[in-house]
């Protein structure tokens, strides 16, 4: 590798954050923190260092801080993403802007509740049905059926799609793309069967046909998972009522 | 008094706290209580795979796993332990699938399994060698998120109850049993009491007690910690295993399926070094073979550029040259992007380096804790050496060590321990909570709860905690990682007895209810200390070397003295004591001649 992937270069960063203490403030206001960065550090390093050391009252989610768990989505610099999986020498600029990530309510700071996102995810019956009597051994997928929900099995449920929508900013009763894409891995699951009760819970004017095919929830996603195919592919299969197979599976190579 | 009852409460929502759930659900009154929302939990980040001998690709069987697992612990684990995890684990591995798990697919339709380090099987060239298998059956090298989401998917399809972001702080325990827990909920700052027949602590891992780990932020073995305080011994303390392969400086985890599906270690000098170190398995050594390795590469000065870290090269033109494909055959970019996507994007996003292109710079980092809170094989927890139960205390997963990673765990077994021992520990729980009435209500269980928090919020700061966590980070780092000696154990002993005492004496800026994570960081720093100072005292009293322990003072095992389990009890504030618990033998009896099923062997790769 190059020498240069690991130079580190300090920088001072500008942090612009949008705060609100419900047991002190009546509103959310700005504070600005100034800090060095260096161009490595995750953007989550820079908060955490804001909060360690200069303001510790500062309040955020976070665990796996690489990308996996979805604590941490925010708006940085006014585009939804997850703070660990941004680096520093990514951030254009001397400011960092960060705020609670919309459609949600505030309850601290950067952290927003996260029981209405939950509810619409639990609302499309997120899990396997198939009450035929399994066999001893695994139940038989050939890779290509496999392949046919792959991208949507990918998923953290960190709502950085749902909350950059902007149907979903101004109808919270709109289930999101997060819960389309949960329904999308069961509906093309060969082994399911309960692809017709999804189907219809998504025919819904709340359901997949508030989408607009804006493209945020594709270009939010730290998981790069195409989310507004998967949410075309329901729709489809909705209006053929079918769930055959409208483009290739993945080519796999099998060791 | 917020007041909740149920038969069993489990504390972590992970791989082991979900699938505990789903078997207590079935019969009794169930809750689990976890800090974080479950699918964030650090099962998500588990990455190549999960064993079982299946055979979808080639013969294999339960005792070959069985015997892997038990030299892969160096012999320090429990074999009876250790045949259920590998003979259940195949029911296990259906059970998932049956749930939905989104295994990846051979060609005629089964789950299919790729290699990883330390598993093996007789060569079927009859020479007494052992060659690797592919028994690890994957998602990609996304194998722990789908896991996580197959369990959580199941238990909210059967309605388990869940309490999300409710913290535990402490356990109720009452003439030496337990009868629940008192938790914090973290949006209002309110105390909450649930009082249980049965409590599960499957917290995980506490790997933030070193500077470089792949452990989640939120893994500050929270249960252990506070199990410990209630006078419950820890074992085996002194066996934390350091993954080879972490990325340079940030210690996020590469799965082992990189070399599994082929890839290659190299010095600076662009040598394959662990043909040096295991001639036979090289690459496929298991953990802590290549992490010493790594250590002694970079000491000689053959790290990259005469630096701390070595590559990691998973460029399908290296596989080919070596030959180290699974197959034997040649493979190409496409195939493995593939088979690792989430490993080629970590590279991409946290070092800049394309790994289909270039070799990725990588360094031991702190990744599993082999002890934890004591159990036996239905996952009760025990007090002493001779296996006293701790009524109504369970403990799986990761906080716990029932033992079957002994001294060090072989890739992969960890998701097996989780859904093997989970679900026998929501089996028990359940059938504790049949058999036993509820305890009479509990007195001001949350007093020392208060008592606590009021401590912390207010006492001045009079430094930011945070230097305290970063000075036990790198004393343990340094002189209690990969190899120690007794001088560098004293100096951790130290260290911790100076940060113990400097943290009692710092508060948090933030006084507020809602959200107040400086607090609770700061709990479970205390949480982190107090393991930390058992892991030295384990560590200064183990005077061998097996498995992840490595005293350079005492190179060899020793199995005349140190062939047992490690207790460490706490007795009082920074004085703890030693006792040793013997290592369950299968033995076997033939013709009157009793011998032991896993005869000691020297331990090589």
């Amino acid at each position: 590798m190059s020498t240069a992937a690991l130079a580190s270069d300090m920088r001072t960063l500008k942090v612009k954050i949008k705060r609100y203490n419900p047991e002190l403030d009546e509103a959310p206001h700005w504070e600005e923190y100034t800090t060095e960065a260096d161009p490595l550090d995750r953007v989550l390093d820079v908060i955490q260092k804001v909060k360690w050391y200069q303001d510790e009252t500062l309040a955020l989610r976070r665990s796996c801080a690489h990308g996996v768990c979805g604590s941490d989505a925010m708006r940085i610099n006014g585009v939804n993403a997850l703070a660990c999986k941004i680096l520093v020498r990514n951030v254009k600029g001397d400011t960092l802007t960060l705020e609670p990530i919309l459609g949600l309510p505030v309850i601290k700071d950067l952290i927003v509740d996260m029981k209405p996102f939950f509810d619409h995810y639990k609302s499309v019956m997120p899990f396997l049905i198939n009450d035929e009597p399994a066999p001893t051994t695994e139940r038989l997928q050939s890779p290509a059926d496999r392949a046919r929900f792959d991208e949507t099995t990918k998923c953290i449920l960190c709502a950085c799609c749902t909350t950059a929508c902007p149907p979903f900013w101004s109808d919270n009763k709109y289930v999101g793309p997060a819960a389309i894409v949960n329904a999308h891995r069961f509906i093309f699951d060969s082994r399911d069967r309960g692809a017709q009760e999804r189907l219809d819970i998504l025919n819904d004017a709340e359901g997949v046909w508030r989408c607009r095919t804006v493209f945020n929830c594709t270009s939010a996603c730290p998981r790069d998972i195409k989310v507004t195919q998967a949410i075309s592919e329901v729709k489809r299969a909705l209006l053929g009522g079918s769930i055959e197979m409208d483009r290739d599976p993945l080519q796999i190579i099998e060791a | 008094m917020n007041y909740h009852r149920f038969d069993s409460i489990i504390v972590g929502a992970g791989g082991a706290g979900l699938m505990a759930a789903l078997e207590s659900s079935k019969s009794v009154g169930t809750a689990v209580v976890s800090k974080l929302y479950p699918t964030r939990s650090h099962t998500g980040a588990a990455q190549g795979g999960i064993a079982a001998a299946l055979s979808n690709l080639e013969e294999d069987s339960w005792e070959n796993h069985a015997y892997d697992t038990i030299k892969g612990g160096d012999f320090l684990v429990d074999q009876t332990a250790a045949e259920i995890l590998c003979r259940e684990a195949i029911d296990a591995i259906y059970d998932l699938e049956h749930m939905g798990l989104p295994f990846d697919r051979t060609a005629d339709g089964r789950i299919s399994q790729r290699r990883f380090g330390g598993h093996t099987k007789p060569s079927p060239d009859g020479s007494g060698k052992r060659v690797p298998v592919m028994r690890a059956c994957h998602a990609a090298d996304r194998t722990g998120h789908m896991i996580l989401q197959t369990l959580y998917q199941q238990c909210i399809k059967q309605g388990v109850t869940f309490f999300d972001e409710f913290h535990m702080l402490d356990l109720i325990m009452e003439d030496g049993e337990c009868h629940g827990i008192v938790a914090i909920e973290i949006a209002t700052g309110e105390l909450h009491t649930f009082h249980a027949k049965s409590v599960l602590l499957s917290t995980g891992g506490f790997g933030r007690i070193f500077k470089v780990s792949s452990n989640a932020y939120a893994l500050t073995g929270d249960g252990p910690a506070i199990a410990w305080r209630h006078g419950v011994p820890l074992e085996d303390m002194e066996f934390f295993q350091f993954h080879p392969t972490g990325i340079y400086r940030l210690g996020i985890l590469l799965s082992e399926a990189c070399r599994g599906d082929g890839g290659i270690m190299f010095n600076g000098k662009g040598e394959r070094f662990m043909e040096t170190y295991a001639p036979n398995m090289k690459d496929l050594a298991s953990r802590d073979v290549c992490s010493r390795a790594i250590y002694q590469e970079v000491r000689a000065g053959r790290g990259v550029g005469g630096k701390d870290y070595v590559y990691l090269d998973i460029r399908a033109e290296t596989i080919n040259k070596y030959g180290t494909s699974p197959t034997g055959g040649t493979v190409d970019s496409h195939w493995v992007e593939h088979r690792l996507p989430d490993i080629i994007d970590f590279a991409r996003t946290y070092l800049g380096v394309d790994p289909i292109k270039e070799p990725m710079p990588i360094q031991p980092t702190a990744h599993y804790a082999m002890g934890g809170v004591p159990t036996n094989i239905d996952t009760e927890v025990i007090r002493d050496p001779s296996g006293t139960v701790v009524p109504g205390l369970y403990s799986a997963g990761e906080s716990a060590c029932v033992s079957v990673h002994g001294a060090n765990r072989l890739g992969t077994n960890s998701l097996v321990d989780l859904v093997v021992f989970g679900k026998r520990a929501g089996r028990a729980m359940a059938e504790h909570a049949r058999q036993t009435k509820f305890s009479t209500k509990p007195i001001d269980p949350e007093a020392p709860t208060k008592q606590l928090i009021e401590g912390v919020l207010a006492r001045p700061r009079t430094e930011p905690w945070v230097k305290i966590r970063d000075e036990m980070q790198r004393t343990m780092m340094d002189n209690c990682g990969v190899y120690r000696t007794g001088e560098t154990l004293t100096t951790a002993k130290n260290d911790i007895a100076q940060l113990q005492s400097r943290y009692k004496s710092t508060g948090v800026q933030d006084k507020g209810s809602v959200f107040n994570t400086g607090l609770l960081e700061v709990l479970e720093l205390g949480c982190l200390l107090d393991l930390a100072e058992a892991t030295v005292a384990s560590a200064l009293a183990r005077k061998e070397s097996r498995g992840a322990h490595s005293r350079e003072d005492f190179p060899d095992r020793d199995d005349t003295n140190f062939f047992g389990h490690t207790l460490v009890y706490r007795v009082g504030e920074g004085e703890t004591s030693i006792a040793y618990k013997d290592v369950d033998v299968i033995t076997l009896e033939k013709d009157g001649q009793v011998t032991t099923k896993y005869p000691l062997e020297i331990r090589k790769y």
